[in-house]
């Protein structure tokens, strides 16, 4: 039986924006209610509802400037609205998005601490990095940028100490349970494994972003030819 | 930044809210005017002397050396028309941590030629024709500054943020007790407040959500950042406070150095206060609007 979801709250995020609370934990079947949600409350068009933002745990809806009246009665009441007429359940048509990636050393300038903090050896934290199905949980941090469940518990490490400066871009990376593909160069703490040849983000796309929520993931072992090759395409 | 300089700008040179202006921060540009240019320079004070918060007729060959700002941080300039910017993902503002938008996704350099509306000579002429009241080449009125603050620590409301509870009683109120100042590492992304340290009890890690305009989060530092114009979508530190939305504007207008105080606020009061700003905005560009005939 479909286990029961309950909201936990909704609280003003300043005056224009207000966060639906599902949960304070990762859970995945709370991030896809919160996904399919998203996509009712952002269907429903509401004119004063300026972006819907799915998160982990919960959604944010942001409102317009003009928006006249609380934010947070309002976010309520459009949430309590969706759900009483029902979010589909059915299983959810979603993209696969396959990344290619070189796990080679000079891309994945944290391999080598990794194997040292789980006992596996490089060969082994490619293969169980590459054989797992992610699901983007959760856009944020910088355009692009994606959040990631579905890794393997036991390539699960902590961020690093301290977070480099520069990440280069199209860099893999991983923390906790979650992996991560950095859009652009910026600074960043978690540790990188690897790199894609594909360009993450995009103005001048169709659709600038590679990833969007929801989304399956899987990562394609590449070798340092087939990276070049890729990236000379771009 | 300042969105309300930003539309009275746009508003005194007859432009729709919408159009692109340069946002000068602290230290502004020398600029050279091939054609002649109606322009209006709002929000922040600068040395150049260039007549403030009204429309001046910018005759071709016409310079003008911004300098440094001496009250509050930004100014926005805009012309006749609009510069000739393309919209990027539905904005035509500039995003540097992604490069993109803007001119050329950058700051400006010495010696770029920017972009105006083709029509921009003949309109700014023909609108500077439709005032009703000028003065050689300017008005005689000037729009009022809204966002710019009279003296420091300006005060600025907050709500409570969604992990208020989760600093101790001493935190939140020194959070409130304490005058913060503009760390100098501060950007269009968010405002690093430099004062002391913000703790918190519990040490386990937060769920990443959603940030907004004006969230100030904590990081583990102890260091504040309130989220500005660029601010990321979501993020994993607490959140202590929340800014009311007719506040931010005033606060971008502090320079790094520049002082600010928090002061609680409901919901209810950040709604009339947002309310109230919009009256004002709203009755300086119907003034505008009249001295344009129209």
């Amino acid at each position: 039986m479909a286990r029961t979801i309950r909201l936990m709250g909704v609280v003003p995020l300043g005056d224009l924006a207000a966060y639906v609370e599902f949960s304070r934990t990762l859970d995945l079947e709370v991030n896809a209610l919160v996904q399919r949600l998203a996509v009712a409350v952002q269907a429903r068009g509401a004119p004063f509802i300026r972006d819907v933002v799915p998160a982990l745990g919960g959604l944010a809806l942001h409102f317009d400037p003009e928006f006249e009246g609380n934010c947070v009665a309002v976010a309520a009441e459009l949430v309590e609205l969706c759900l009483k007429e029902g979010i589909s359940t059915s299983a959810d048509v979603l993209r696969t998005v396959q990344v290619p990636v070189c796990y080679e050393p000079e891309f994945a300038l944290d391999l080598q601490e990794i194997s040292q903090k789980t006992g596996l050896s490089r060969e082994e934290i490619i293969e169980r990095h590459s054989t797992g199905g992610y699901r983007v949980l959760m856009m944020g941090f910088a355009p692009g940028h994606a959040y990631m469940g579905g890794l393997d518990p036991r390539l699960a490490v902590p961020r690093r100490a301290t977070p480099r400066a520069v990440v280069p871009a199209g860099s893999i990376a991983i923390a906790n349970e979650q992996t991560v593909v950095y859009p652009y160069s910026i600074s960043g703490g978690w540790n990188v494994i690897g790199r894609t040849p594909l360009t993450v983000f995009d103005t001048e796309r169709q659709e600038p972003s590679l990833f969007a929520s929801g989304d399956r993931v899987r990562f394609k072992p590449i070798d340092r030819a087939e990276f070049m090759k890729l990236a000379a395409k771009r | 930044m300042d969105p309300v300089a930003l539309a009275l700008a746009n508003a005194l040179v007859g432009n729709p809210a919408e159009d692109a202006a340069l946002e000068i921060t602290v230290i502004g540009p020398e600029l050279l005017f091939e054609e002649d240019a109606l322009v209006a320079v709002c929000g922040a004070e600068f040395q150049g002397g260039f007549p403030r918060n009204r429309p001046v007729m910018v005759p071709a060959g016409g310079r003008y050396n911004v300098g440094r700002a001496v009250r509050g941080a930004r100014a926005y300039l805009a012309i006749a028309g609009g510069f000739d910017i393309a919209r990027v993902l539905g904005s035509r503002s500039t995003y540097l941590p992604g490069a993109f938008g803007g001119f050329k996704g950058r700051s400006l350099r010495h010696g770029d030629v920017l972009p105006v509306n083709p029509q921009s000579a003949a309109l700014s002429r023909e609108r500077f024709k439709r005032l009703k009241r000028t003065r050689e080449r300017t008005v005689p009125w000037s729009a009022p500054p809204h966002t710019l603050p009279d003296r420091e620590p300006i005060v600025v409301h907050v709500l409570e943020g969604q992990h208020h509870a989760d600093f101790e009683p001493a935190m939140q109120r020194m959070f409130l007790d304490t005058v913060w100042r503009i760390a100098p590492d501060s950007n269009r992304m968010g405002f690093r407040l430099a004062g002391p340290a913000v703790t918190r009890a519990a040490v386990d890690e937060i769920l990443s959500g959603p940030t907004c305009l004006g969230t100030v989060q904590v990081p583990p530092s102890g260091a504040p950042i309130a989220l500005m114009a660029d601010h990321q979508t979501t993020g994993g530190y607490p959140k202590i406070a929340e800014i009311a939305s007719a506040d931010v504007p005033r606060l971008a207008q502090l320079a790094p150095g520049g002082q600010v105080h928090f002061a609680k606020c409901t919901l209810e009061m950040a709604a009339e206060l947002r309310h109230h700003t919009k009256e004002q905005l709203q009755a300086a560009l119907r003034g505008i609007s009249w001295e344009y005939g129209s």
